[in-house]
């Protein structure tokens, strides 16, 4: 399975697919990267006339690379066609760094557990510079659609 | 292990993902884990990730489906202790 089938296989698009290439994807943990649109719609809002990417996108950035691109992989016998079911469970997420329009970052997420569907890993996001932008604890439940 | 010792140590495990304070208050044997806690699934994995590590036993895809209450949970727990 190619990082390419996976990204098909995301239950995401325009304007919240937040994943553009994965570079390593193993049964222990997978990296990928994502750049952030300088026209993405939520810079309208968040914050007035000051751009910033929200915490939560960083968070929604880090679950789909994360957890739902490394969970697509390790299903990958059983997802023959259609999406996956997938639901975010728990997060708990430290933020460092701020993530301006049009910038790029690399998502980093090593496996903790995965067992009775149920994926939990221990996920990184870092900018440019490779200075640690957020790090957290996310879970999620995955199967087949 | 008394079964109270081991009813205490399972109240224990399901504390941080109950839903239902009240039903958590008058646990006992007969009590369920997703009809009465209110436990969802995710949180269910964790329970057994939890009782896995209390007791140092291994719960398999079979036990996972059986052990949805209090006393599902002690006749697994008590089987895989006996059987080390």
């Amino acid at each position: 399975m190619t990082s390419k089938d996976i990204i098909n296989l995301l239950p995401y698009q325009e304007p919240f697919l937040f994943v553009d290439e994965l570079n390593m994807i193993s049964s222990e943990g997978v990296t990928g990267n994502y750049t952030f649109s300088k026209d993405a719609y939520f810079y309208k809002g968040h914050f007035k006339n000051n751009p910033i990417t929200p915490g939560v996108i960083l968070t929604e950035c880090m679950a789909q690379i994360g957890l739902v691109c490394l969970g697509i992989y390790m299903l990958k016998d059983e997802l023959s066609e259609g999406n996956p079911q997938i639901a975010l469970t728990s997060s708990q997420v430290d933020f460092f760094l701020p993530v301006f329009p049009g910038e790029k970052v690399t998502v980093v997420s090593e496996k903790e557990v995965f067992r009775f569907n149920k994926l939990k890993c221990n996920v990184k996001l870092y900018n440019e510079k490779n200075e640690l932008v957020c790090r957290g604890k996310i879970s999620g439940m995955i199967q087949k659609g | 292990m008394t079964n109270d010792e081991l009813i205490a140590k399972l109240k224990t495990i399901v504390q941080p993902y109950i839903q239902d304070e009240e039903a958590f208050k008058n646990l006992n044997e007969d009590t369920d884990f997703i009809n009465d806690l209110k436990i969802n699934s995710a949180n269910l994995v964790d329970v057994i990730l939890d009782v896995e590590d209390e007791f140092d036993i291994r719960i398999e895809n079979d036990d996972m489906e059986k052990m949805i209450s209090v006393k599902a949970a002690m006749e697994i727990v008590n089987e895989k202790l006996a059987a080390k």
